[in-house]
């Protein structure tokens, strides 16, 4: 059985349909991302699954249970980080963490939780004057802190700093290790492809595809671009004889070369025959923003 | 629910301009009012002094109405607003927790105001304990149920945390009028009174200065305050969003 199964998920606001038809399965112990733009149902999705709004449509289950049937039973085996929900101003970190334990039967020990979330030398310092990435890391220890099976994660790093939002990275990975099946909602790229085993791309209240990163890419065709400033002048014939390679074309003494399947050893090898030194190599490779782009006609971010 | 309340106190404890405001101010004025003014110091037609039992239960009247209609709706909004009350729906303990200790720490906070100003009146003026324990008490609770109750209709109603205190002071400003704070109810012109005798803060005042004088208040205003308490009561039940 899944840990988690939504079908035909549908859920309708006085002004506008949030979610259309959203369905996935997260299997037990993985990082399950959904992807897609501001706006695309992510939130509502997973607010459906934490048993905070009521479906107007579909089945939901999380460990068999119906999140809004089995309301109490369900928030012992999930734990919610939210979107941009905060604490009181004054409430300091050993106290907010001591208060969310006591709401659960089996709690977790917060003091391990502060050290492992590392805000073990914030313990006497409120909420007001924690950072970002502090406050996020803070949130992600109160969901993990009633011991839960599932831990849902909503735009964990929306508003970090880069160094914040790679510890903030490390940190999930840890908490998946720790045998936490995670699911991830986000809408960077870069994110969803560095952590999830499996995302949802959604767009408009519906999925648009289900897979791994690598494979999400692979569906959209793999295109890859090499650009580089050859040591000394190439002929179009060399490079468009190497099989992988598509299109050539140049602007000034830059040359990009597009192509598929393994273009870039390919094409140096094509003009290290030639004595040529490719210069400035770089490899751009497609991403998951191609690989959306591609199955909505529309851009990520 | 222990553990809530411990909280929370703390909290409202470290939140101490709100503090100064709810027992300080009441205190004050109670003090300036009763030294400066003469005539609430004479003996009146009820052969008591205004500093007896009337000018304790006006500044009772307003530190429960800054409680009211500025703490609670400020705690309540920006709770929702931060997303507090919704991160808690997220627990297996529900918001409503939090909502109903909220309301104890105002009612213990009010309760403690009421203490000081019965003592300072006493010790500053020799002014007479509440005569009828029972009524005094029983009119204090009810009063400040209702009040506590419009509180939450503004908190219900107040679209975000910049808001509620406008509201609130925009509500609060004639339920002080209403209540006596500014003109004693007997001096009121006599449209203002009868409008007063409806205002549920009219009648807490009233009621409250029966007690205090040893009499039981009236029948109408203690029926004013309950049916305040059950009308606001249900609107905030019906009204208050979680998120």
């Amino acid at each position: 059985m899944k840990i988690i199964e939504v079908r035909n998920l549908r859920k309708k606001y006085p002004n506008h349909l949030a979610v259309e038809d959203v369905s996935f399965e997260v299997a037990e112990g993985e990082i399950f991302g959904i992807l897609g733009p501001n706006g695309a149902g992510k939130t509502t999705t997973v607010e459906c699954v934490a048993g905070l709004r009521k479906a107007d449509g579909g089945t939901v289950r999380v460990t068999g249970l119906d999140p809004h049937e089995d309301r109490d039973e369900l928030r012992q085996v999930l734990g919610m980080q939210l979107q941009s929900a905060a604490l009181p101003e004054k409430i300091k970190v050993w106290e907010a963490l001591d208060l969310y334990a006591s709401f659960y039967p089996d709690p977790a020990d917060w003091t391990e939780l502060m050290e492992r979330v590392g805000l073990g030398d914030k313990r006497d310092t409120t909420f007001k004057k924690l950072s970002g990435g502090q406050r996020q890391r803070l949130s992600v220890a109160l969901a993990l802190i009633g011991r839960p099976r599932v831990a849902v994660l909503d735009e964990l790093t929306t508003g970090l700093d880069p160094q914040a939002r790679r510890d903030t990275w490390e940190l999930v990975e840890q908490i998946r290790e720790s045998g936490v099946t995670i699911v991830l909602v986000t809408h960077f790229m870069e994110e969803a492809e560095r952590l999830c085993d499996r995302l949802a791309l959604i767009d408009a209240g519906k999925v648009v595809a289900t897979d791994t990163p690598a494979g999400l890419i692979a569906q959209v065709g793999g295109e890859q671009r090499v650009r580089f400033r050859p040591s000394a002048p190439v002929d179009d014939a060399v490079l468009l004889a190497v099989p992988e390679v598509r299109e050539v074309r140049r602007s000034g003494e830059q040359v990009t070369v597009s192509g598929s399947g393994n273009l870039a050893p390919a094409v140096t090898l094509a003009l290290a025959q030639h004595q040529i030194v490719p210069g400035d190599l770089r490899i751009e490779q497609a991403t998951l923003d191609d690989a959306f782009l591609a199955l909505t006609g529309r851009k990520l971010s | 629910m222990r553990k809530i309340l411990f909280v929370e106190t703390k909290l409202h404890l470290r939140d101490w301009p709100s503090m100064l405001f709810t027992i300080g101010l009441p205190v004050m004025l109670l003090l300036v009012l009763g030294l400066s003014i003469p005539a609430l110091s004479k003996t009146g037609a009820s052969g008591l002094r205004g500093v007896d039992a009337q000018l304790p239960a006006m500044m009772t009247l307003l530190s429960l109405l800054v409680l009211a209609c500025s703490v609670v709706p400020a705690v309540l909004t920006s709770y929702r607003e931060q997303g507090v009350l919704k991160r808690m729906s997220t627990t297996p303990v529900h918001p409503a927790r939090l909502l109903v200790v909220q309301l104890l720490i105002n009612l213990a906070t009010g309760t403690i105001a009421t203490a000081v100003l019965i003592v300072s009146a006493r010790l500053v003026f020799g002014a007479a304990m509440p005569r009828h324990w029972g009524w005094f008490v029983l009119a204090f609770l009810l009063g400040t149920a209702a009040l506590l109750a419009i509180g939450l209709v503004i908190a219900a109603l107040a679209p975000n945390g910049k808001t509620a205190p406008g509201i609130g002071a925009v509500v609060m400003q004639p339920l002080m009028l209403l209540g006596g704070v500014w003109i004693p109810h007997e001096v009121m012109p006599d449209v203002l009174r009868r409008i007063s005798d409806f205002s549920v803060a009219g009648p807490v005042t009233q009621a409250i200065t029966d007690a205090w004088a040893g009499q039981a208040p009236q029948p109408l205003h203690l029926v004013v305050i309950v049916v305040g308490l059950v009308v606001f009561g249900g609107l905030a039940v019906r009204f208050f969003r979680w998120e």
